[in-house]
């Protein structure tokens, strides 16, 4: 249909979607889900910056074992803030709202996500549901931790900040239903012709199953928190035991969601490193069906491990027993992907590019926090571990090692398409490397004051753990300079970057024949599905001319 | 492909109703219908798995308070249940009358189901307030603040009115509020839908080229009328 030579500059005939339409109201009100994916990076980084503002006073605050940097009480509603706004403004919707809206129709060859007005809807929810995170922070702050257990946190002293907190979780897990569904309906039937289910890339097998999830765990955390905000104002007695109801109620229901959840965020970081992992090693994906099956593997098992939180809140034991061999049962599947990732770069030509560079250090991070997750999902290892600095550490290695490292690699694999410019190499490699070591000297010693025995959610800790509280502070000012350097990186590529060619990396998902920005209407000509990891007559034109296909080999 | 099919055109009152509601990312109205059916049918499932969690809540509170549940349920009149019953029920029917009226390109048919099922849905809420205002004149509230008044302790059957009340009422009715509620904010949204197709197919939108809305709508208006369905039986009847 196509010569090699109408590849190399698409977009040739219609200006990029950033040039269609200008002005504020032509970004706040479009339909194009480009624009919305750039308006969720936007919101995102700026949610991942408050994030880390707090977390890094908590950090100074520990360089002393009495605290002294901010009183006890402000240090709970930093915990409390660096928790929720973390997770709930950036790890569960950063890669599937901001990545994925915007590369999930270009994968799948179409136009638009199926719903657009949904897509803009659930993203004003978004913004509303951080508009009131925000506002916490105005009337008093909370200092509930992200959990919001009762009965502390619906006491009747409590004033507006929690109903503000159960509002915004209320707000921003609608609009995460309504991406579940906006992505599930896309990769069913907006799929180029052609393009079967096992010609997916991987990334989308990824948030499909992440939008299993969205779709039927959050609308429980959605009931739960109505119940909150309905108990506190008007005591029905639900969760609340001075009413007559169950504080270990509001536990099942949290984790039903907040389990499942952590798949959300971590399903997306893993189809990220199937894209990039293959792409940099110029090898065909290893096992492509067994990656994508145990990301639906993931998504279903996920749903009957939520139990495994509770093993000291007086759940029955038999019930442990049950929970704690669903929950190990996850590490199957993890383990299938992690084998036919490093399978794929076997004998592969590996490009250590800055999105590759990030991949690797997730399968370092993303290995020690699955592993020490065993310790947490036996029973006999974690009753004496449970809300010790352990936990921290773990989860800090699977969500910040696991998901934000692997954004940074999507972020960077992406963003010539996104924005039409090369980033500069030389930046984006020292921010990865700084990240790596700052993150590892960051969560390592934090292993170690667990097993030692310091509490979580402290404002104060024994003296002998004070070492290991100083080196983890050391990292994390490390881990803050290296993600300063990757985002000033990537901002003055937007001025001083070169133009990014249509393929850049020699990719061959459909993305990558669209121009680099693509056009509004994403494709010159409605793409035909083919095989995604197939780099078969991909050659290197030139730097500047990027990747194309050699005669014969069009789209 | 098959979008030079519409490439050409711009959307305008000049052409056939189906044309004008094909939206510019879909190659045909048959792709977009089905896209849409598939849309509703995921988010009727995460309706499901919403009602989910108060359906735990009851299941969790009958079993911890069993007696308790048997004796307040006698404050619930069935006849009024019952009534509600048969009037979502025909409203589920009119419902998918409407479908068909549309399929058909039966305007009038469309316009007289669509209107029975508005009417319906307020039918409803008219007798659900009556049963709400009822209690709560009578001091049937939620949680702590539940305080039955002597006039209706003595509408219960005489054996029940012989038990002495027990202190913890208020729980089966915040069960009871919370679920009822909800489901009642649910049947509000669909007379909002309803309102919303009427005003369409006054205008004309629907005909058996493009009726996905009211295919839709009567989609997610089915599952409130099963969600009662469930309600019914589990605090009027057992």
């Amino acid at each position: 249909m196509h010569s090699g030579e109408d590849l190399t500059a698409p977009g040739a005939t219609q200006g990029s979607y950033l040039e269609h339409g200008r002005g504020l109201r032509s970004w706040l009100f479009t339909l194009d889900h480009k624009r919305i994916g750039i308006m969720y990076l936007v919101l995102i980084a700026i949610c991942l910056v408050l994030g880390g503002v707090f977390a890094m006073v908590l950090r100074f605050h520990l360089w002393n074992p009495s605290g002294g940097l901010v009183s006890n009480d402000v240090y709970n509603k930093m915990f409390t803030l660096h928790g929720a706004v973390m997770i709930f403004l950036f790890v569960i919707p950063g890669i599937p709202s901001a990545l994925g809206n915007f590369i999930v129709p270009l994968q799948v060859g179409a136009k638009d996500v199926a719903f657009p007005r949904l897509n803009l809807l659930s993203f004003w929810l978004f913004v509303a549901g951080a508009a009131l995170f925000i506002a916490t922070l105005v009337v008093g702050g909370l200092d509930t931790g992200w959990t919001i257990y009762p009965p502390y946190s619906l006491e009747s002293s409590r004033g507006l900040g929690i109903l503000l907190a159960l509002t915004g979780v209320f707000l921003a897990g609608f609009s995460s239903i309504l991406t579940g569904v906006n992505f599930i309906t896309t990769i069913h039937r907006m799929r180029a012709p052609g393009m079967g289910w096992f010609d997916l890339p991987l990334f989308l097998w990824a948030l499909y199953a992440t939008g299993i999830i969205q779709i039927f765990a959050t609308p429980v955390l959605g009931i739960t928190v109505a119940l909150g905000f309905l108990e506190r104002l008007f005591h029905l007695g639900i969760f609340m035991p001075e009413y007559g109801g169950d504080p270990v109620l509001f536990q099942h229901f949290f984790w039903f969601y907040s389990h499942p959840a952590v798949y959300i965020m971590i399903l997306p970081a893993m189809g990220i490193v199937s894209e990039v992992v293959s792409v940099f090693s110029r090898k065909p994906i290893f096992g492509y069906r067994f990656i994508a099956m145990s990301s639906i593997a993931i998504a279903l098992i996920g749903f009957l491990v939520w139990g495994h939180h509770m093993f000291v809140s007086g759940q029955s034991k038999w019930a442990n027993v049950i929970f704690s061999f669903l929950t190990l049962l996850v590490a199957i599947p993890s383990a299938i992907k992690v084998f036919n990732w490093l399978a794929t770069m076997y004998k592969g030509a590996i490009v250590l590019k800055t999105p590759m560079l990030y991949v690797l250090s997730f399968f370092g991070i993303f290995g020690v926090g699955g592993l020490t997750g065993l310790f947490l999902g036996a029973l006999a290892t974690d009753v004496p571990l449970h809300d010790t600095y352990f936990v921290v550490a773990h989860f800090h290695f699977v969500m910040v090692g696991g998901v934000l490292i692997a954004f940074l690699a999507g972020l960077h694999y992406w963003w010539p398409k996104m924005t039409g410019r090369m980033y500069d190499e030389r930046v984006g490699r020292i921010a990865a490397v700084l990240i790596f070591l700052g993150f590892n000297v960051t969560f390592i010693p934090q292993f170690f004051a667990g097993v030692a025995g310091m509490p979580r959610r402290y404002a104060t800790y024994a003296a002998e753990h004070q070492g290991l509280n100083r080196v983890s502070t050391v990292g994390a000012i490390v881990l803050t300079l290296g993600l300063v350097i990757a985002l000033w990186g990537l901002l003055a590529s937007l001025r001083r970057g070169a133009r990014a060619p249509a393929n850049p990396w020699g990719a061959a998902s459909l993305e990558w024949t669209a121009a680099s920005p693509p056009t509004h209407d994403n494709f010159d000509v409605a793409p035909r599905g083919r095989k995604p990891y197939d780099f078969t007559g991909l050659r290197l034109v030139s730097e500047e001319a990027g990747w194309a296909r050699a005669e014969g080999e069009g789209a | 492909m098959s979008d030079q099919a519409t490439s050409g055109l711009t959307p305008s009152e000049v052409l056939p109703a189906p044309a004008r509601f094909l939206a510019h990312h879909f190659s045909s109205m048959e792709a977009q219908s089905e896209t849409s059916k598939l849309g509703i049918w995921l988010f009727l499932g995460s309706e499901v798995l919403f009602f989910s969690g108060l359906f735990t809540a009851y299941g969790v509170y009958r079993a911890n308070h069993y007696s308790l549940f048997r004796y307040a349920h006698h404050f619930l009149d069935w006849r009024m249940g019952a009534l509600n019953t048969v009037v979502l029920v025909t409203s589920s029917l009119s419902a998918a009358w409407s479908v068909r009226c549309a399929q058909l390109g039966q305007r009038r048919g469309l316009n007289a189901t669509l209107f029975l099922t508005l009417l319906l849905a307020g039918a409803f809420l008219v007798v659900k307030y009556f049963e709400y205002s009822h209690k709560l004149h009578n001091g049937i509230a939620w949680g702590a603040a539940c305080h039955p008044s002597e006039h209706i302790l003595d509408t219960l059957p005489p054996a029940v009115r012989a038990v002495p009340v027990p202190s913890d009422l208020g729980t089966f009715f915040s069960i009871y509020y919370l679920m009822t509620g909800l489901h009642g904010i649910h049947v509000l949204v669909g007379m909002g839908l309803y309102v919303w197709l009427l005003a369409r197919a006054g205008r004309g939108d629907f005909g058996p080229g493009y009726y996905v809305p009211v295919d839709t709508v009567a989609l997610y208006w089915h599952l409130v009328d099963m969600i009662w369905i469930f309600l019914f039986p589990l605090f009027y009847l057992i």
